[in-house]
C-alpha cells in the first residue's frame, strides 16, 4: 500500500528498521528472558536520533510529530515491542510537557529527552484508580511555594529507570477530577522512591514499578499548566500518546505476520510447504488484511493529529489504539498457530510476540475504555447535529 | 582537534571479475560500498569527537561515484567530506594514492590525527595508511584495537601485535590505522541522513592540492602487475567410506587416519 511518505518520513522508517535489525533483533530473546532494561540500546537510539522524532526542532528534536513517532515505533516493534517501549513510553511521559509545559520547563527538559539522555514516565494509575482516573488518591498538599506529595502510583512503565515523571495528584478533593494537578517530579527528589520491579507476561525488557511518594516536596514551578488541570492534562496526553501504543501493536502484528509467512514457506508437511494449504493461506490473508487496515487507520489518525485541523481527536485516537491492539492480539495468536508446536516454543519468536501484544489491549486505556470514549463522542456528535 | 578519516569505495561483492588485459578489477558491475574497516575508522573518529570535541572530515580519492562513501560518512555525522577526483589520479598504486591523499590533507584539511582502516578488502595491501604517515612525516601506529585517551597532545592506543597487545603513545599529529575489533560502527543517524539529501562533497583535483604530477596516478605508480589469474582448482583423489552404520564408518575413518599416521 502506498502511504505517500515524504523523504524525511522514509528516512525515519528506514533508520528505525536498520536500527532494529542491527541492535535489537540479535538480543531481543535475551532481554525477554532476563527482563533487563536495555540501557545500551536506548543510548544508541539517541545517537541515531530516534528519541526526539516528535519533539519540535527548536528543542533539539526532528519536529516530525505523532506520525514520525508512529513510523519509528512501528518499525522497531516489528522486531521487539518490549525494547522499543523504553523510547515509546518516554514519548508518553513527554506529551504532558509538550502539550502543557511552559517555556522554561520545555527548555530544561526537552533537549535532553530528544538526545536520548533523559527517560520519562507518566504516573496516573493507582491501585484503585486506573480506568476510573477520577478516583486517584495521591495527594499534593500546598505548603508555601511547595506541594507535599503522598501516595503510590502502580504499574508505571519506565518506573525506576526514568529521570522525569509526570504525576497526577489531588490538590483539592472537593472538586473531584477538577481538583487534580499534574506535577513534573525528577528522580532523586527527596521522599520519592520506587516499589519492586514487576515481573510481567510480556514486554519484559521494559521496567514497570510503583512510584512511592512519602512527604515528597515539589516546587510549584514543577506544575504543568496550572492547579486543577491534572485531569485535562492526563486525558489530552492519552489522546496524543495512544497512536504510540497503536504503532507498537501494529509493529508487533506486522512482525508476527512476517515471521508466520516466512515459516509457512519453509515448513513442509505432506511433502509441501504449509503455505500451499488453503487453511494456512486464509489465515495469512486475514492477518495481512487486518494489518493493512490497522496501518491505514493509524497513519490517518496520526496525520489528523499533526495537521492540527481537528481540535478533538479523542475518538480517532481511541479507535486507532483499540483497533491496532485487537489486530495485534489476533494476528499474533494466528502466528503461533501457523508455527504449530514450534510456535509454543521459546526458540521461535511467535510466542513472545503474542505475550507482548496482550498489553497493548490493556494499557493507556483498556480497549473497553477506548470503546466508551468512541461511543461517547459518537453520541455527543449525534446530539450536536439535532 | 581536526580529525581526518581516509575512506575508500570498494566493490560490494567478493566475486569481482578481472580485466584480462589491464590486470585490474572490473569495478563497475560489482556495485560499490564503503570499505568495511573504514567504518570502524569513522566510528573511532566520531567517538573521539564526542569525548574531546573537534571536527571530523572524511576524505576519499576516486571517481565521482566515490562521493557515495562520503555521503555514508555524512550520515554517520562527520562534519565534512572531501573528494579527490580527476583523470590524472587514475591507475594509482598505494605509493601514488598515499602521496595524493597526504597532499590533499596538507592543503585542504590539515589534521591533528589521521585515522585509516587498517586494510582495504579489494587490494589487501594495508599500505596507504603507513604511506600517508611517511609522506607527512607523522608518527604511525598500525592495527590499533583501542584508543585509551588523548592527553597533552599525545594519543595513547592499544595495538595488537603477534603474541599480545602493546600500549603505545605517540605525539600528535599522528596517523593510526584501526582494526575491526576496535568498535561497532554506528548506523547513519536520522539527522545525518537528512543532511545527505542535500550534501555535495568538496571536490578537489591535482591543481587544487599542489601535487607533483609525476607522483600521482599511473605515472607515480612503480607497481606493475605482471599477471592476474584465478588459480586452477586441483582435482583431489577421494574415496567413499561405506559401512552399515555411522559407528562402522567412523571406525574405518579412524583406522585409516591411524594407519596413514595422520593421527598418532
Amino acid at each position: 500500500m502506498e502511504y505517500f511518505l515524504s523523504d524525511k518520513e522514509k528516512i525515519v522508517a528506514e533508520t528505525a528498521r536498520e536500527f532494529a535489525e542491527k541492535y535489537i533483533r540479535p538480543v531481543r530473546a535475551e532481554y525477554d528472558e532476563t527482563g533487563e532494561f536495555p540501557w545500551e540500546i536506548l543510548k544508541k537510539m539517541g545517537q541515531a536520533d530516534l528519541c526526539g522524532i516528535y519533539i519540535p526542532e527548536e528543542y533539539g528534536g526532528l519536529g516530525l510529530g505523532v506520525f514520525g513517532l508512529t513510523l519509528a515505533v512501528e518499525e522497531m516493534s516489528k522486531v521487539c515491542g518490549g525494547i522499543t517501549l523504553a523510547m515509546a513510553a518516554t514519548a508518553l511521559g513527554t506529551f504532558p510537557l509538550l502539550l502543557y509545559g511552559n517555556k522554561e520547563q520545555k527548555e530544561k527538559y526537552l533537549p535532553k529527552i530528544a538526545s536520548g539522555n533523559m527517560i520519562c514516565a507518566f504516573g496516573l494509575t493507582e491501585a484503585n484508580a486506573g480506568s476510573d482516573a477520577g478516583s486517584i488518591a495521591t495527594r499534593a498538599d500546598k505548603d508555601g511555594d511547595y506541594y507535599i506529595l503522598n501516595g503510590t502510583k502502580t504499574w508505571i512503565t519506565n518506573g525506576g529507570v526514568a529521570d522525569l515523571y509526570t504525576v497526577i495528584a489531588v490538590t483539592d478533593k472537593s472538586k473531584g477530577a477538577r481538583g487534580t494537578t499534574a506535577f513534573l517530579v525528577e528522580k532523586g527528589t527527596e521522599g520519592f522512591s520506587f516499589g519492586r520491579k514487576e515481573s510481567k507476561m510480556g514486554i519484559r525488557a521494559s521496567s514497570t514499578t510503583e512510584l512511592v511518594f512519602e512527604n515528597c516536596r515539589v516546587h510549584k514551578s514543577q506544575i504543568l499548566s496550572r492547579e486543577g488541570m491534572g485531569f485535562i492534562v492526563a486525558m489530552n496526553t492519552l489522546c496524543n500518546s495512544r497512536p504510540g501504543v497503536a504503532a507498537q501493536a501494529l509493529g508487533i502484528a506486522a512482525g508476527a505476520l512476517d515471521e508466520a509467512l516466512k515459516f509457512s514457506l519453509e515448513r513442509k508437511q505432506f511433502g509441501s510447504p504449509i503455505s500451499s494449504f488453503q487453511a494456512i493461506q486464509h489465515m495469512l490473508a486475514d492477518m495481512a488484511m487486518e494489518v493493512e487496515a490497522a496501518r491505514a487507520i493509524l497513519y490517518q489518525t496520526a496525520r489528523t493529529i499533526d495537521s492540527k485541523k481537528q481540535k478533538n481527536f479523542s475518538k480517532e485516537s481511541a479507535m486507532a489504539k483499540a483497533f491496532c491492539s485487537d489486530v495485534a492480539m489476533r494476528t499474533t495468536i494466528n502466528a503461533v498457530q501457523i508455527f504449530g508446536g514450534s510456535g509454543y516454543m521459546k526458540d521461535y519468536p511467535a510466542e513472545k510476540m503474542m505475550r507482548d501484544a496482550k498489553i497493548t489491549q490493556i494499557y493507556e486505556g483498556t480497549n473497553q475504555i477506548c470503546r466508551n470514549e468512541i461511543a461517547l463522542q459518537l453520541i455527543k456528535d449525534a446530539k450536536g447535529k439535532k | 582537534m581536526n580529525i581526518v578519516v581516509c575512506i575508500k569505495q570498494v566493490p560490494a561483492s567478493t566475486h569481482v571479475k578481472m580485466d584480462p588485459v589491464k590486470h585490474t578489477l572490473i569495478r563497475d558491475k560489482a556495485g560499490a560500498t564503503i570499505n568495511p574497516c573504514d567504518l570502524h575508522a569513522l566510528e573511532s573518529a566520531l567517538q573521539i569527537r564526542e569525548n574531546y570535541g573537534g571536527k571530523v572530515t572524511a576524505i576519499t580519492m576516486g571517481p565521482f561515484q566515490a562521493a557515495d562513501v562520503l555521503k555514508k560518512a555524512v550520515g554517520m555525522t562527520v562534519d565534512d567530506g572531501i573528494l579527490v577526483c580527476g583523470r590524472e589520479f587514475a591507475g594509482a598504486d598505494t605509493l601514488a594514492t598515499s602521496y595524493t591523499l597526504s597532499s590533499a590533507i596538507k592543503k585542504v584539511c590539515p589534521a591533528d590525527l589521521i585515522i585509516c582502516g587498517k586494510i582495504a578488502v579489494d587490494g589487501d595491501t594495508a599500505q596507504v595508511g603507513p604511506g600517508i604517515s611517511k609522506w607527512l612525516g607523522m608518527s604511525l601506529v598500525c592495527n590499533v584495537i583501542k584508543i585509551e585517551k588523548i592527553e597533552d597532545k599525545k594519543i595513547f592506543v592499544k595495538r595488537a601485535v603477534e603474541g599480545g597487545n602493546e600500549l603505545v603513545s605517540v605525539s600528535l599529529p599522528a596517523v593510526i590505522t584501526v582494526d575491526k575489533s576496535i568498535n561497532i560502527p554506528r548506523i547513519e543517524s536520522i539527522k545525518g541522513r537528512f543532511r545527505e539529501l542535500e550534501f555535495e562533497p568538496k571536490v578537489v583535483n591535482a591543481e587544487d592540492i599542489d601535487c607533483d604530477l609525476t607522483k600521482i596516478g599511473l605515472n607515480g605508480s612503480p607497481t606493475s602487475v605482471a599477471k592476474v589469474f584465478v588459480p586452477e582448482r586441483q582435482k583431489a583423489e577421494h574415496e567413499l567410506i561405506e559401512g552399515k552404520n555411522a559407528g562402522e564408518k567412523a571406525q574405518k575413518i579412524a583406522d585409516f587416519l591411524f594407519e596413514s599416521k595422520l593421527i598418532i
